[in-house]
């Protein structure tokens, strides 16, 4: 019996931390608690790309994700207020049915992934050209990906311009002009001509 | 090596997990954007695995760019979850059925 | 010559027409006067131009002459066949045009009295000048299809001048009945001109009657294991039309009721010209009749059945003018015997008189309601005489004129039929001889009745309304007076030319074989109108006439109890007369109430049920069943839209994984 090389248990390690942290996410009652675990799915999913040779998508996903991502999600559930009731009883209620449904779905998939259907033979199988993963990414972004790639910082500007209009709010007590009411106004609203008696001169 | 199959089925794992969330949780939309970040991880590690298995750069490629978008939708999404509390008072996602016919 | 008589005919129908239209489409505009005025100049130039062909006819010697007038509608080789107005001037559409023209004409001067008061006078002028119009479409046709297109145009006036009145609810009542019981006659018309379009494939009355011999000799089976002479089936069937039209037993229920209408149009149409038409029919269509025995025998049956049956109930009727309508039905009946005994001369013959005599019936009866006051009832008159002396002598002559009197027009004509059917060969002839023999005493029974009980005896309407009673205006009694002429004289002048003479009136217009031609045999005993005179009173039929007058005489003037008496101890023939041999109550149990309740039936069921139920309310409640179940699916929460997403991916997977698209 070939003992298991220790690369897979690393991996077994990664993908079942992943698997029962991301259980957890669905199943925790605090959301606090579940965005935690969802911060320990990423980690542990950061490693096994980084297994897959994929170290800079790896680290962007611990920095990126982890680090802003799941920090803004932490923020949010902390600044909103929800109370935790009867959470659990619906979702025990619930679970045969979500249960049925991830087994139908893991099922199909791993019938497809069945020889049968998908077979590796047919696919090239290639290695990765040697070097630094940062240094193969950059090239490959910089250059063939060039214009997607400023389109994504497009998209990321609109978003953070979409987030802000949303949800930033004017100070109840900020003076501005309203351009409406100085159209619509009239004469008489402004200007009152008044009739006074001429005074008589004193001597 | 670590077979490349053994990737697909944990990434099919996490999808079906965070499937699952979608339908399971009733209370709490924060939780369905966890759900969808779940899902975009599981189908970000298919990517990976994919690109590690036919050597082609241009799966890591795209799993930048789903990561680019992935972070743009959450911050617009909390922005939208804040919006609701706001209006709402809570983010109970079985009282949001405006679109009840 | 002929394009110049061509134009005549145009004349003579279109006239009427143009004068219908004016009147009816401008009334307001050209008032009471004008309208009165356009329509009986119209008929006026009709009847004028009718005397004008006939005397081309008769006295220029002109040979029948069929004008195409009008194509109508033609294919070339997909549909063969060509429909068309034409008109066909014969001697025979030439008396019909004259006796048509003449009475309607004299019928709307006498409109100008009779209606004087009524709010409808334009109106009712447009009708009858319509109604001349498509009675002369009708005798003028040259093909089956605008001799239907006349038959169905006098039908649809008759219906609505039956209903003049139609605030009347009886009146309302008997121009629907009349409408329905034609339907069913016309129904068989039609199918007899299938009968012929089908065999024939042309609808000209030349091309047909040419074809009369192979008709003859094809057959057709219409119940397994029988087969008939296709000329029999066209002949049967176009006389269950004629049955409708000329109120033959037992389609003859409408007649009676049309009374409801205005008298001149009792006159005109409904004892003169239109119910006729039957007749004309029958003879027009000679040709295909001496063909055909088994019609031959039917026609002289029925109209010896009706000529009889329907005169006894004449009897029992107090509305003057229902004995009247029963007197015509009983003379439609002679006509018919005459038809069926192939004596069609004589049949026109009598057409002709009895539309003179009849018309004088009616418009005289007129007289005596318009002078009552429109009381119809005989019982609430008597003693007339003397207050309407000229209305009094003109009923007086029609009714000797019907009785068939000599030397009054309809003793020449009656006792011509009469003598027919005694001579003819056809089986029923012996039942129709003894029918109208009987029929000639009844006849003379109930119209001598109705004379002495409307001008004899005392008054028994109130005295102040028999004060007031005075003769009717001009208008009136000139027609009566130019009706009252033909009725004595039209006989014994035309009786001779109509049935005897080398040439007669209708010449080759009908056609007869030789072994019917009972009219031939009685040729050789015809020794000139005035010798008939003497020899009447050596026949049966005279002295049967003169007691029949003389048991009136008893029993209504003589002795007024003895009716009563008869009635009691006879009660139950007494009933049967009184309800009209049950033909009412037979129609109203099997077709009234049949109709009503299959009505009723696909009412509930057909309409209620099947179309309001299952299609109308039952999409409306499938669309409402399916939409509350679909906006459930609806929910407005996010999980369910999930839940679905995922079972159509997962169904899509499935699919995919077993249709093999992925390998």
């Amino acid at each position: 019996m070939n003992p298991i090389p220790i690369s897979m248990l690393i991996f077994y390690l990664f993908a079942g931390i992943a698997v029962l942290s991301a259980i957890m996410v669905i199943a925790s009652n605090n959301p606090v608690r579940g965005v935690l675990f969802l911060v320990v799915t990423f980690i542990a999913s950061s490693g096994m790309w980084m297994m897959a040779q994929a170290e800079f998508l790896s680290l962007i996903l611990v920095l990126v994700y982890v680090g802003a991502v799941m920090t803004l999600f932490l923020f949010v559930v902390m600044m909103i207020n929800i109370e935790l009731t009867s959470q659990k009883r619906k979702f025990s209620y619930y679970l045969p049915f979500g249960a049925g449904i991830i087994l139908l779905l893991v099922l199909m998939m791993l019938i497809a992934l069945h020889p049968q259907y998908f077979s590796f033979g047919s696919m090239p199988s290639g290695v990765l050209p040697k070097g630094a993963n940062t240094e193969l990414l950059g090239k490959v972004l910089y250059t063939n990906y060039a214009y997607p790639f400023i389109v994504a910082g497009v998209l990321l500007l609109t978003a953070i311009i979409a987030a802000i209009s949303l949800v930033h709010r004017r100070p109840r007590d900020c003076k501005s002009q309203q351009v409406t009411e100085q159209i619509k106004t009239r004469r008489e609203l402004r200007v009152r001509i008044v009739n006074l008696p001429s005074e008589k001169k004193e001597d | 090596m670590i077979p490349f199959t053994h990737y697909l089925v944990v990434a099919a794992l996490l999808f079906a997990i965070g499937l699952a969330g979608i339908i399971l949780n009733r209370r709490n939309v924060i939780l369905l954007l966890m759900c969808v970040e779940l899902m975009l991880l599981a189908v970000n590690t298919n990517f990976i695995a994919f690109s590690n298995y036919l050597g082609d750069m241009a799966g890591q490629v795209f799993v930048f760019f789903i990561l680019t978008v992935a972070a743009a939708e959450a911050a617009i999404g909390l922005a939208l979850v804040t919006l609701l509390f706001r209006n709402r008072g809570d983010i109970d996602v079985e009282k949001m059925n405006l679109l009840k016919g | 010559m002929n394009q110049y008589l061509y134009h005549v005919v145009l004349g003579i129908v279109l006239a009427p027409l143009a004068g219908s239209l004016i009147a009816g489409l401008f009334r307001n505009q050209i008032g009471r006067l004008g309208a009165q005025y356009a329509t009986i100049l119209g008929v006026f130039i009709s009847f004028a131009l009718s005397l004008f062909v006939a005397k081309a006819i008769w006295l220029d010697g002109i040979s029948p002459k069929d004008f195409l007038g009008y194509i109508w509608m033609s294919g070339n080789t997909i549909f063969p066949f060509t429909f068309k107005v034409g008109f066909l001037i014969d001697r025979l559409s030439a008396l019909m045009m004259v006796v048509v023209t003449f009475v309607s004409l004299l019928v709307h001067i006498y409109s100008i009295g009779y209606m004087a008061d009524d709010d409808g006078y334009q109106r009712f002028f447009s009708y009858i000048s319509l109604f001349t119009f498509a009675m002369l479409m009708l005798v003028t046709a040259d093909n089956f299809l605008q001799l239907f297109f006349g038959w169905e145009g006098v039908g649809l006036v008759s219906y609505l001048l039956i209903g003049f009145w139609f605030k009347k609810e009886s009146a309302i009542q008997g121009n629907l009945k009349a409408f329905l019981v034609n339907r069913v006659g016309d129904f068989g018309f039609i199918l007899g001109i299938a009968v012929i379009f089908t065999y024939v494939g042309n609808l000209d009355y030349a091309a047909v009657f040419s074809h009369a011999t192979e008709l003859a000799a094809d057959k057709i089976s219409l119940f397994s294991g029988t087969s008939w002479s296709v000329v029999t089936v066209i002949c049967i069937l176009l006389f269950v039309g004629a049955m409708g039209k000329s109120a033959q037993v037992p389609l003859h229920v409408w007649l009676p009721e049309s009374m409801e209408g205005p008298t001149p149009i009792s006159a005109l149409i409904h004892a003169a010209t239109m119910v006729t038409a039957g007749v004309f029919m029958v003879a027009r269509m000679s040709p295909l009749y001496e063909l055909s025995q088994t019609a031959l025998t039917l026609v002289i049956v029925i109209g010896a059945t009706g000529a009889l049956f329907t005169g006894l109930l004449a009897i029992v009727m107090n509305d003057i003018k229902r004995v009247v309508a029963y007197s015509t039905l009983s003379q439609l009946g002679y006509m018919m015997v005459a038809m069926g005994a192939s004596a069609y001369s004589a049949g026109i013959f009598h057409l002709a008189t009895h539309a003179c005599f009849k018309a004088l019936l009616f418009l005289g009866a007129g007289s005596v309601i318009m002078a009552m006051h429109h009381e119809q009832d005989m019982r609430k008159m008597g003693g007339l005489w003397k207050r309407m002396p000229i209305t009094y002598i003109c009923f007086l002559i029609g009714t000797l004129a019907l009785c068939a009197i000599p030397p009054f027009a309809g003793f020449y004509s009656k006792d011509t039929i009469i003598e027919a059917a005694q001579l003819s060969t056809i089986p029923g002839a012996s039942y129709a001889y003894y029918c109208v023999l009987i029929g000639a005493f009844v006849t003379a029974l109930y119209s001598f009745r109705a004379f002495f009980l409307t001008f004899h005896g005392k008054p028994r309407m109130d005295h102040h309304t028999f004060e007031h009673v005075h003769e009717t205006p001009w208008v009136v009694w000139v027609p009566l007076v130019l009706l009252a002429i033909p009725s004595v004289l039209l006989g014994a002048f035309l009786i001779s030319p109509m049935l005897y003479d080398t040439h007669t009136v209708l010449g080759n217009s009908v056609t007869v074989l030789s072994q019917h031609n009972v009219l031939a045999e009685m040729k050789h005993e015809f020794h000139g109108a005035l010798a008939m005179i003497p020899h009447a009173l050596l026949t049966v039929t005279f002295w049967l006439v003169i007691a029949g007058i003389f048991v009136a005489w008893l029993a209504y003037i003589k002795m007024p109890n003895l009716p009563g008496w008869f009635a009691q101890r006879f009660s139950l023939l007494y009933r049967v007369f009184v309800d009209k041999y049950g033909f009412d109550a037979l129609n109203q149990m099997v077709f009234v109430k049949g109709t009503k309740n299959f009505g009723n039936a696909l009412f509930k069921i057909g309409d209620r049920k099947i179309i309001d139920g299952f299609f109308v309310n039952g999409s409306g409640i499938s669309v409402r069943w399916i939409a509350l179940r679909a906006r459930l699916a609806e929910s407005g929460y996010l999980y369910h839209y999930v839940t679905a997403m995922i079972l159509g991916l997962l169904i899509f997977l499935f699919i995919m994984l077993t249709s093999g698209v992925i390998d």
